[in-house]
């Protein structure tokens, strides 16, 4: 075997961005004694038959650009004196999609490899030691979960041991175990199963009088496993409200709740909900939407980059596995972050740095989405200390489907199931059920096998291959594999007729894996459909053409059995019956007390700029344009209404408006809402101001409510605690309350619990988290509007009623209190506002809208102002308000009552909107106008100055925070 | 004449593929998305093709550097057929991975296959190293020769690119490009102005080079997005005063040109 190490790196220091940005994070880092840092790309390459000249050509042609870069081939490509040199590479078994393409690549020029692998190196010159070169390498340039590193000029990549497999049918003794060695077990396996689930096994392997094997033990584990059977929300729980003293016992939350308003409302425009991968909804006649919002939390805490894009690859593919597959058109993203400058010695043990954590996500969302090239319009982030050991990444997607392609048929008898994709390799192993427990500083550790290695390139190809093959009606059914991988996408497709599956047949990446492993694996860029068999021929040519991988790998059944088999034995056979609905069912207690928290006094104070300036600041308010531009946001031009607007494209859009059908008018707002702070007071509320958030700013650019539908996902801590679990109740409530209240059905939804970090004997809980996404159909893109202002003289209006409800708001926050007033929603009267906001739009008589939101009607008047790039002259003392007196001038200014816009209106179009708004009962209140220049003036009910600053100012200070 | 015939060529990771049809299609052509398998399995595959659309998108993941392996399989598995496809003087447009793909492969600016040690220009990482999606405005050089651009005029458009900075070999290469009016389009600023910085040009690019052409201006690479803005309702400012009443977008213009050159040709 000929090895050959080629080294590329830019000729030019000057044009050495990524060697720049290391160090500036190196920096960051408090190196301030490095002067320089060179990246070198390194490839290791071997063959048979690969000679001297090879090398050379490879090098040439093909690794180093041939203007900018220089290369060496078994040698070093800068002078080794230049400094200390780390060099950084995947673990072995680790896949890495470079590999997949360069071995294309070489071919195509007439070089074959046997392996290869890249590695980067690094030289780092100036003043460091070698243990901080290896601190830094830790913390800032490897990944020792997937990654290792070593450091030296002199680095040999050795060649992937592949260990072949010998098959051994494994049992497991289940007969007879004490309760305790029972839970031992479920632990020592990563079962992650409690004591009456391992018991029900126990149980049922004793009536067949046999003990399970590995492999059957696994497939139970999975299935059962929380973050595929939603045991919480479909279990029983006793619910008490301590304040009250009522008490309830509730039998299914999900269908009590969340799923109850789809029922009653009964919407004929929603065509597909809760029992696909994604929820359906009627666009036009002919084409439907479906959207579907899921998190990824656990791989992301561990793996930020590999867990974030493999989050939005995952949640691709629910829409791409819905009916008989959707078409992607847009992507959203929604995180929660701890705070970004924490002190690095408050990080608690076993977690890594909330700054390193947030770029890891974002350019793992990034790489993701882009490659597949569907653009990410909507997002969101939130920071709080609490989601340090437990960041949450929810990933979003919404595709297109063609009404007669919404529903899958089930397979029978006859058919056969194909693995369609990426190959099967040890990533993702337990995924599933590492999902469902808490965290500590030890789970790097165990679950580093949980982490999955994403390859957009695959699942875009794949996505090509489907949607052609669906046109043509090549197959009868397709889900995707997720969590539990191909256990899970199996058992579901085979749970009505049953499966036998030859698990010898599936694909691998590389040898050495079990025949559990395989059945488990969370490998990605993987898709199961079922097909007749006359069909077959077609598919395969056609996976050919776009050079897709497709393997048959089971067959279905009548008799409803799950059958494993490897090289001919059986390995498994179980009763799909008990799989699906043996899992026994829990009851919980839950209590609610309300908290008291300590109320400030009304401020006194006569001067309100700093306060606005405090806000602007605020982590959860500033700009996120670091993140926005990441993410393109303009790939397959449908983009209408952006994330970010105004004179110099960079305000806060309040919700995307995309037009996904290029040259159709007809439109679609996606919008999301998310108030975690909320749940410090009450989780009831948090939830019910969620879902308004979500419908308001479907509202503020130009959209209406009558075909809306949304999303809940939940994120939450360990529910077998039942104060966690009582808010949990009390948020499932409010989304009945309001889902029903504003007639709008949910269609989908999900859930991540066990969101608690152990530190000691402690944890720390993630505040009770639910994310509501929304989609409304836009008969014309026409009616969009911006948040931007747009011409001085128009008129400001505030639309809607400000309470005294500054509880978990963020001037709150400023003064270090949260306070008991948190805002309420009050449906009799938001649905007349929307209403009147949506006729309005409708005769575009408003020339920007923005939601009141996090900071109130000044931080939505001063962003609405900075972003169009004019000044406004603001009194309030025409606000409309209910409960406030007229020298709480901070309440006025900085409640966060919900269901409230700021609207810009022509003088000439001003009479028409107040008719409208009358009509509908709309307390509305002229505030004063756009004016030419840049200063932004706010005064009392009385005519005080509260507020005097410079839309630049007001912009730089809300853009500083994220500038990085 | 009937409506020239337009192919989008299209591979593992290729994702403006649509959008570019669709653009083609908008402006009179007849376009079609064809895999690279199939243009290197026909023996003909061009035909009567006028116009060639390598659209944007991280073909093979951008692995190596933007549009690499591409370039490779392009030279390798189908040159002598594309090779006679510019000889027949047919159109090629390459838009951001696709503009990456043909100066790595040198037919942009020779207009032929080259090997490594010929080649005059390249796109590299963005000075942010960052990938970066934000709208620009674009100036056309007055004397540029290409037959999708006319000189001197001035538009909005989005771009989307980690790896968009154009760089010239050495000076003598970039005097060249010049004489011979093969700079097509510059980045300049919201007024015109060509005294910009970052980001108003997004990557760093020499003297702001956003897109050139071959001698003949017949091959065509840029890395803004034409096709993102075919509406005016795709632009992020549409609802502002200044573009009131506006229905078409200003990247179809070059499309339009390139079909009317065809006609005429």
């Amino acid at each position: 075997m000929n090895i050959y190490r080629i080294e590329v790196a830019c000729a030019d220091e000057k044009n050495d961005s990524e060697g720049r940005g290391v160090l500036h994070d190196f920096h960051d880092f408090g190196l301030s004694g490095v002067t320089a840092i060179r990246a070198v790309q390194v490839y290791t390459i071997a063959g048979e038959s690969i000679t001297d000249d090879d090398a050379q050509k490879a090098g040439r042609e093909f690794f180093a650009d041939a203007v900018v870069d220089k290369f060496a081939v078994n040698s070093h490509v800068l002078p080794e004196d230049l400094g200390k040199a780390v060099e950084v590479m995947r673990k072995t078994g680790v896949m890495d999609p470079v590999e997949q393409s360069v071995k294309k690549g070489l071919r195509d020029l007439g070089i074959e490899t046997s392996w290869l692998k890249k590695s980067h190196k690094f030289i780092v010159s100036g003043q460091i030691t070698e243990p901080e070169l290896i601190d830094a390498t830790r913390r800032l340039l490897a990944n020792e979960v997937i990654e290792e590193f070593e450091i030296g000029h002199d680095v040999q990549i050795k060649a992937p041991v592949n260990t072949p497999y010998v098959f051994k049918k494994t049992e497991v003794v289940l007969s007879g175990l004490s309760d305790q060695e029972l839970e031992k077990l479920s632990i020592s396996g990563q079962l992650y199963m409690s004591l009456p689930e391992m018991k029900e096994a126990q149980a049922y392997f004793e009536k067949l009088g046999r003990n399970p094997t590995d492999v059957e033990l696994e497939t139970i584990a999975q299935t059962w496993s929380e973050h595929c059977v939603h045991k919480t929300f479909k279990g029983i729980v006793k619910y008490r409200n301590d304040d009250t003293g009522e008490e309830e016992v509730i039998d299914n939350l999900l269908k009590n709740t969340v799923a109850k308003v789809t029922n009653e409302l009964k919407k004929e425009w929603c065509w597909s909900v809760f029992v696909d991968n994604s929820g359906v909804i009627e666009f036009d006649g002919e084409m439907g939407a479906a959207f579907k919002v899921e998190t990824h939390n656990h791989p992301s805490a561990i793996e930020p980059y590999g867990g974030a894009g493999t989050g939005i690859g995952g949640c691709i593919r629910d829409p791409m596995g819905t009916g008989l597959g959707g078409k992607p058109v847009m992507n959203t993203d929604v995180f929660c972050f701890g705070l970004p400058d924490m002190p690095k010695d408050d990080v608690p043990k076993g977690c890594l740095h909330p700054l390193r954590i947030m770029k890891g996500v974002v350019s793992g969302v990034r790489d993701y989405g882009n490659r597949m090239g569907i653009p990410t319009t909507n997002g969101a982030v939130f920071y709080d200390y609490r989601y340090t050991g437990n960041p949450l990444v929810f990933c979003g997607n919404l595709a297109m489907i063609p009404k007669d392609k919404c529903e899958k048929r089930f397979p029978t008898s006859g058919q056969v199931a194909l693995v369609v994709g990426g190959g099967t390799g040890r990533d993702g192993i337990h995924g599933a059920t590492f999902s469902s427990v808490e965290l500590d500083e030890d789970s790097e550790m165990v679950s580093s096998g949980a982490v999955q290695i994403g390859n957009p390139i695959e699942e875009k190809k794949v996505l090509d291959f489907l949607l052609r093959a669906r046109d043509k009606g090549l197959y009868t059914c397709i889900t995707d594999c997720g969590a539990g991988g191909l256990s899970s996408a199996l058992g579901e497709m085979g749970e009505t007729c049953g499966i036998t599956v030859d698990l010898d047949k599936i694909p691998l990446k590389y040898e050495g894996l079990s025949y559990t492993e395989v059945w488990i694996s969370e490998a990605q860029e993987r898709m199961v459909i079922s097909a007749d068999t006359d069909k077959l021929e077609a598919l395969f040519a056609l996976a050919e053409e776009e050079n897709v991988s497709i393997t048959e790998i089971a067959k279905f059944r009548n008799d409803k059995k799950l059958i494993l088999n490897y090289e001919g034995t059986e390995v498994a056979n179980l009763e799909m019956d008990f799989l699906h609905d043996g899992c026994p069912r829990i009851t919980r207690e839950a209590v609610w007390a309300t908290p008291k928290h300590v109320e400030p006094a009304k401020s006194t104070k006569s001067d309100f700029s700093d306060d606005l300036d405090n806000i602007l600041s605020a982590w959860n308010v500033c700009s996120k344009e670091w993140i926005i531009r990441q993410y393109d946001h303009e790939v397959q031009g449908n983009s209408v209404v952006k994330p970010l607007v105004g004179v110099k494209d960079d305000g806060p859009g309040d919700a995307a408006v995309v037009a996904p059908i290029l040259g159709n008018k007809k439109a679609l707002v996606v919008s999301n809402g998310l108030n975690p702070k909320y749940s410090d007071i009450d989780p009831y509320w948090m939830a019910a101001s969620a879902i308004d958030e979500a419908l308001r700013n479907i509202i503020a650019v130009g959209g209406s409510i009558e075909r809306c539908a949304i999303l809940d996902n939940f994120c939450w801590g360990n529910c077998d605690k039942p104060d966690r679990l009582a808010g949990l109740v009390r948020a499932s409530k409010a989304c009945y309350d309001f889902g029903k209240a504003y007639g709008i059905p949910f269609i989908s939804g999900k859930d991540s619990l066990n969101n608690e970090y152990g530190v000691g004997s402690d944890t720390i809980c993630i505040p009770g988290t639910l994310l509501i996404s929304a989609m409304s159909v836009m008969d014309d893109l026409d009616c969009a509007i911006t948040m931007d202002v747009k011409t001085p003289g128009n008129k400001i209006y505030a639309v809607g009623m400000t309470y005294n409800e500054l509880g978990g708001s963020h001037f709150y926050a400023q003064n270090g209190a949260i306070g008991n007033n948190v805002p309420k929603v009050r449906p009799e009267e938001s649905t007349q506002t929307y209403k009147a906001m949506s006729e309005c739009t409708k005769q575009k008589l408003l020339r920007s809208a923005h939601d009141c939101s996090e900071g109130g009607l000044a931080a939505a008047a001063a962003e609405m102002a900075f972003a169009g790039g004019y000044g406004m002259d603001l009194i309030l003392k025409n606000m409309p308000r209910c409960g406030i007196e007229s020298d709480n001038t901070a309440a006025l200014l900085f409640s966060e009552s919900n269901s409230r816009f700021v609207v810009e209106v022509t003088p000439e179009n001003a009479a028409a909107f107040e008719v409208i708004m009358s009509e509908n009962s709309v307390p509305v209140g002229c505030l004063g106008r756009v004016t030419e220049g840049e200063v932004f003036m706010v005064r009392d009910i009385k005519g005080a100055v509260v507020i005097d600053s410079g839309i630049n100012e007001l912009k730089g200070v809300w853009q500083k925070p994220l500038a990085l | 004449m009937q409506s020239p015939k337009a192919i989008v060529i299209r591979t593992a990771g290729t994702n403006c593929d649509e959008e570019t049809k669709f653009a083609l299609e908008h402006a009179g052509a007849k376009a079609e998305l064809i895999h690279i398998n199939h243009l290197a399995k026909e023996s003909n595959p061009f035909g009567d093709t006028k116009i060639i659309a390598i659209p944007g998108g991280f073909t093979y993941g951008d692995d190596v550097a933007s549009g690499k392996v591409l370039a490779v399989e392009l030279a390798h598995v189908i040159g002598d057929k594309l090779n006679e496809f510019v000889a027949k003087g047919g159109l090629i447009i390459g838009i951001c991975n696709g503009f990456q793909v043909l100066v790595k492969t040198g037919l942009l600016p020779d207009a032929r296959f080259s090997a490594a040690l010929e080649r005059k220009t390249t796109l590299t990482f963005n000075d942010s190293h960052k990938f970066e999606c934000r709208w620009v405005r674009l100036k056309a050089d007055s004397d540029t020769v290409c037959v999708f651009a006319e000189g001197g005029e001035e538009f909005d458009m989005p771009v989307a690119h980690g790896e968009g900075k154009f760089v010239c070999r050495d000076q003598s290469v970039l005097d060249e490009l010049k004489a011979n009016g093969q700079i097509v389009y510059r980045y300049v600023g919201a007024d015109g102005s060509a005294d910009i910085d970052y980001p108003e040009d997004p990557n760093g690019s020499v003297e702001h080079i956003a897109g050139i052409c071959d001698k003949s201006g017949r091959i065509f690479g840029m890395m803004p997005h034409p096709e993102r803005h075919i509406f005016a309702h795709q632009h992020p400012r549409a609802r502002r005063d200044e573009n009131a009443g506006k229905v078409e977008g200003e990247g179809i213009r070059l499309f339009k040109r390139a079909v009317r050159y065809c006609k005429e040709s």
